[in-house]
């Protein structure tokens, strides 16, 4: 392990928490986060369209974007890593515009989202891809607010203790994933 | 003739499922350790640490190592001296059912346009091939699709050549940047068919990890691709580093005069895939 500082973060967070995270801050994020992917992200642009709330109050919150494995009797969660960010991309603007202050996956963003983050002060945060059993091992209990339905990829309030990610993307614009790679660019 | 039961290759299927999904192979682990001794970077000799002590966790649990427990892929080589009692590919399809379910593996398998799944990760893809011998070999790997998603296939002018295909497979890496969570197993199918370009370039991640092509010129150029892809300096996660493949496995077949088809398959550091003969 690094000896890199970790930042402890809760949400609800503030535009000032946001500006005071840069990217390749290590985090350890305790309190709630809400699940979404593809199904839900439609239907949460459907429910926006229609004039209508979210199942969750959005602001200040994180939106991870993980759809489990089935839990075992007696446990509280399956294995739980993150997905791929950039199915969110087309949603995930309009998403932001009702206060959400970041989202947690793997991978990319498009431009538009980028440019999205810094106009409302949102942060991207990564999670270990694959690393799905450890990260289940910070999530301390789980309920299904919304979409029952969609099984795996169902809404889930999910209350977590010490969940490790690193800020890819802050709300100034500097991106991990760029900085890293001309770091370590060969030729 | 050899009879094979049929209830006998569902139980097969479904064990296979979950030790894909739960136990990572000795092969994939000792590469993922190797490469965190190189690795320079902080963060990604630390994304490295994390990885090996999530397989430990899913291996001393018996659970899923990543919650993307895949599209089930199953080769069977069936020897021509086998008699079977019933349908392989409905023995196949019900061990994946029967797998799945007990253990607790996600179902993520859907229609491609309406996306409502299926509910049972079935049905699997399954390439059945008639070899010599008495029995039925079986390989099973679970596929996400976090790396299948990006895969590539060109057909190139043959006058490209070689370097056209080295440009191609490095490009194909480059974009995918974090998103098939690196370090990776890049699978490379040269020549055959557009269809027989993928299936080799499947059937190359599906190699140990750390085994040449057994052509020289092959693996020379295995060797030489790694290391361009290394030094792209992608990382692991995307976060910038020296490793951002395991290996480069490549197949090559024939084509047609006109032709210089290549795929690019990729795969995540969760290479899960499990063999057994019955």
């Amino acid at each position: 392990m690094t000896e890199q500082k970790q930042i402890k973060i809760t949400p609800p967070l503030s535009d000032a928490d946001v500006e005071a995270l840069n990217a390749g801050d290590k985090v350890l994020i305790t309190g709630v986060l809400y699940t979404a992917r593809d199904s839900a992200h439609k239907k949460f642009i459907e429910l926006l369209d229609a004039g209508k709330e979210l199942p969750f109050d959005p602001k200040g919150q994180l939106i991870y974007y993980v759809g489990p494995t089935p839990t075992k009797p007696g446990e509280i969660i399956g294995s739980a890593g993150p997905t791929t960010s950039g199915r969110m991309d087309a949603f995930t603007p309009r998403i932001l515009e009702t206060g959400l202050k970041g989202t947690i996956g793997k991978g990319q963003r498009s431009p538009e989202v980028l440019e999205s983050m810094k106009e409302h002060k949102a942060i991207y945060l990564a999670a270990v891809g694959g690393a799905a059993a450890l990260i289940a091992q910070s999530i301390k209990k789980v309920e299904i607010i919304a979409y029952e339905e969609l099984g795996t990829e169902a809404v889930r309030r999910l209350e977590v203790v010490d969940f490790p990610a690193i800020v890819v993307n802050d709300s100034k614009g500097n991106d991990l994933f760029a900085d890293g790679v001309a770091k370590y660019k060969k030729g | 003739m050899r009879k094979v039961l049929t209830s006998d290759i569902t139980a097969k299927v479904s064990e296979l499922c979950i030790e894909a999904a739960c136990h990572l192979g000795a092969d994939v682990i000792d590469a993922i350790k190797a490469a965190a001794e190189q690795e320079v970077s902080p963060l990604g000799k630390d994304v490295l640490g994390q990885l090996v002590t999530n397989f430990e966790l899913a291996n001393e649990e018996h659970r899923p190592m990543c919650q993307d427990t895949g599209i089930t892929i199953v080769y069977a080589e069936l020897g021509r001296e086998v008699e079977l009692d019933g349908s392989l590919d409905e023995a196949i399809h019900e061990g994946v059912r029967q797998g799945y379910e007990e253990g607790f593996l996600r179902k993520s398998v859907c229609d491609p346009l309406t996306r409502v799944n299926t509910t049972d990760n079935t049905p699997a893809i399954i390439h059945t091939t008639i070899v010599d011998g008495d029995s039925l070999s079986l390989t099973v790997a679970t596929k996400g699709a976090g790396s299948e998603n990006m895969s590539g296939l060109a057909m190139l002018k043959p006058s490209q050549g070689v370097e056209g295909v080295k440009d191609f497979i490095i490009q194909v890496v480059k974009d995918a940047g974090g998103n098939p969570c690196p370090p990776i197993v890049v699978g490379v199918g040269i020549g055959g068919s557009f269809e027989k370009s993928a299936m080799l370039s499947k059937k190359a991640i599906m190699r140990e990890v750390g085994v040449s092509n057994p052509e020289p010129e092959i693996a020379a150029l295995e060797a030489e691709l790694l290391q361009s892809i290394n030094d792209l300096g992608i990382g692991p996660m995307g976060f910038g580093g020296m490793i951002t493949a395991l290996a480069v496995h490549i197949e090559k077949h024939p084509c047609h005069i006109a032709s210089l088809p290549v795929a690019v398959n990729m795969q995540c550091h969760a290479d899960r895939h499990k063999h057994a003969v019955l």
